[in-house]
């Protein structure tokens, strides 16, 4: 009874963070979409300079990896972030993520969605064996839909195909 | 000597009666249109030299006058003329026709029913004659009479023909008179009286805002289905044309949704907490729908019975399978997997098991979609670091490159088969998305006219 009671709660915070941030990247713009962090709709981000806060996650522990092309295999660099991800998770358990998959535009729309749930899935999967509790991890593609960087090269094709770890706020922060 | 012909077109009027009840749901759609036979000189309908091959492609597009309508009422002068310039439009839009210029014509139509001075017509080498008249009631109502002549064999082309409706249907009452012109003509099936499901898209690159509309095929009469608060991809026409699947991150996450074009209304398709569904298409009858389902990084292709809810997983592979359609004959489904190591197209039953390849060139194959005359599949091909529209034959034979830019995706078939509409992106920070279509010939490459960005079109069925 009492873990189902804890289920639920956890179910309800997924469910809460789904309903605060229904598509960050949608209404009125994206206003915090540039920097991936800004979007959180409701709970502080903080100061850079805590260790607890979500803006000490997003810029000092690193809250994005990339991918080679048509690619979700994790590189060596992107599991260092991953594993530096999980330890932040591991000591912030009331905190959620979303895990947001990303894909450049040198693809089919549809192919493109497909592969960003990929390599959302591959972080997720990540983080999980490195004990974060998939209970606490949400993904979501983006395609190509959401880009960061707006250039036709290879400059900016690289810094799309990403996926972005974004804590929403729990209970204890 | 004139003969008086009553007999309307049976196939024509049927059809109307048919589909008008499910077709009357949009407002612009919801009059249906009176269609009667008109009395017709010499009703001989003689298919004689004016003829278009289509498949054969047309090098030199055939010459044709279309004398402004006549106004058989005060009121309806004015749109009298515009519906002369759509029907006009729409024909030389084909890139199969070339109008000639009212400056050229010797002799004034001065009456629908006037004696046709062919010679005069003959002078100037217009081949078909397209005459009209327009009557207004007070009540607004308006119907639209024509007749097609086949100048050089100096009779008329099919029977006369007469179209009512309501004020506002004057541009689909056009369109349907060039339809009947184009039909007579080709012998194909017109796509004029159509309408395009797409994405509007504003904003910079990184922050696009995307949102439904519909409109004419060629770009007239826009209605936006949506507003702008969240990403919709994809949207496609139930074969009755009075629905829309479409894609909506409105939840935070990619899922389906049916909107009913009538009430503008829409509702999940299922409640798949915790999965992505995505790149859905209706069956033939619109009982079923096909599409992504994506689950711990896997995405497969199901199917869910509208009626029942009732889902069953069409393909079960560690490979991406998305982008699934129909055969118009219900039976088979073409769509694209990552199976053997890169994007490619492959044909299976309706109800799933071993699937065929059918692409083998080199490059990516993507969004493959079957023709409705169910003798080809349009695609998107990625190679060399470019994009094409192709077509190929439903085994992968005779595969054809019909454009080649940075970015082409996405094809929908026009309602007759002969034309393809799809995405075109230009490159860079500044890169728009704009509609284009082109005939599977490969000829007659144009942008749709209309303002602003736009993705993802889907061709509704001939309206009836």
């Amino acid at each position: 009874m009492n873990k189902l009671s804890t289920m639920f709660l956890l179910v309800g915070a997924l469910a809460l963070s789904a309903c605060n941030n229904p598509d960050r990247y949608g209404a009125g713009g994206a206003g915090g979409a540039a920097g991936g962090a800004g979007g959180i709709a409701s709970g502080p981000l903080g100061d850079p300079s805590d260790p607890n806060s979500i803006a000490y996650f997003n810029q000092t522990v690193g809250d994005r990896v990339h991918f080679a092309v048509d690619q979700s295999t994790l590189t060596g660099e992107a599991q260092a972030t991953l594993t530096a991800q999980a330890q932040w998770l591991n000591a912030h358990p009331a905190n959620t993520a979303i895990i947001e998959g990303h894909a450049d535009e040198q693809g089919t729309r549809e192919y493109n969605i497909a592969l960003g749930d990929r390599r959302a899935n591959a972080v997720k999967a990540y983080l999980i064996s490195q004990g974060v509790a998939g209970t606490r991890l949400q993904t979501v593609s983006y395609g190509k839909e959401r880009p960061l960087a707006v250039c036709s090269e290879e400059a900016c094709y690289t810094q799309n195909r990403r996926a972005v770890t974004v804590v929403g706020a729990g209970a204890g922060v | 000597m004139i003969r008086f012909a009553t007999a309307s077109r049976p196939g024509f009027t049927q059809r109307a009666h048919k589909e008008g009840d499910a077709m009357s749901v949009l407002r612009s759609l919801c009059l249906a249109l009176a269609v009667t036979g008109l009395a017709a000189p010499a009703a001989l309908a003689q298919q004689g030299p004016l003829r278009i091959e289509i498949t054969e492609g047309v090098i030199e597009p055939l010459p044709f006058a279309a004398p402004a309508f006549v106004a058989e009422t005060p009121s309806a002068s004015q749109v009298a003329a515009e519906v002369t310039r759509v029907i006009a439009a729409d024909l030389a839009g084909t890139g199969l026709f070339r109008e000639i210029p009212e400056t050229a014509f010797i002799s004034p139509v001065t009456g629908f029913d006037a004696p046709v001075a062919y010679a005069d017509w003959k002078a100037i080498n217009a081949q078909a004659l397209i005459t009209g008249a327009v009557a207004q009631g007070s009540d607004g109502r308006i119907n639209v009479k024509f007749r097609l002549y086949d100048v050089f064999s100096g009779a008329p082309l099919g029977e006369g023909l007469q179209f009512g409706g309501g004020e506002g249907d004057w541009r689909r009452i056009a369109h349907k008179v060039a339809d009947q012109v184009y039909a007579r003509i080709t012998g194909e099936d017109g796509y004029f009286d159509s309408r395009v499901v797409y994405v509007s898209e504003a904003g910079p690159k990184d922050a696009r805002q995307k949102r439904l509309a519909i409109m004419d095929y060629d770009g007239a009469n826009v209605q936006y289905l949506t507003d702008s608060s969240t990403i919709v991809l994809a949207p496609r026409f139930s074969p009755s044309g009075d629905r829309i699947l479409y894609t909506s991150f409105e939840t935070g996450f990619p899922r389906i949704k049916l909107m009913d074009l009538a009430s503008v209304s829409s509702r999940a398709l299922a409640d798949l907490q915790g999965n992505m569904t995505f790149a859905p298409r209706f069956s033939p009858d619109g009982s079923t729908v096909v599409f992504s389902l994506s689950q711990d990084g896997n995405t497969d292709l199901y199917s869910m019975q509208l009626s029942s809810g009732q889902m069953t997983r069409l393909t079960n592979a560690p490979s991406i399978e998305t982008a699934p359609s129909f055969s118009p004959d219900g039976s088979k489904i073409v769509f694209e997997s990552d199976r053997s190591g890169n994007q490619q197209l492959y044909v299976m039953g309706v109800g799933g098991g071993e699937p065929t390849r059918i692409s083998f060139g080199e490059g990516r194959y993507g969004t493959p979609v079957w023709s409705p005359r169910g003798d080809m599949i349009a695609f998107t091909k990625q190679n060399a670091g470019r994009f094409h529209i192709g077509v190929m034959r439903t085994d992968g034979s005779e595969e054809r490159l019909l454009t080649a830019s940075f970015l082409d995706e996405g094809p929908t078939w026009a309602p007759n088969g002969r034309v393809i509409m799809f995405t075109r992106e230009t490159a860079g920070a500044g890169g728009i998305s704009q509609l284009f279509s082109v005939d599977i010939s490969g000829r007659n490459l144009k942008p749709v006219p209309m303002e602003g960005g736009a993705s993802d079109p889907a061709w509704s069925p001939l309206l009836p």
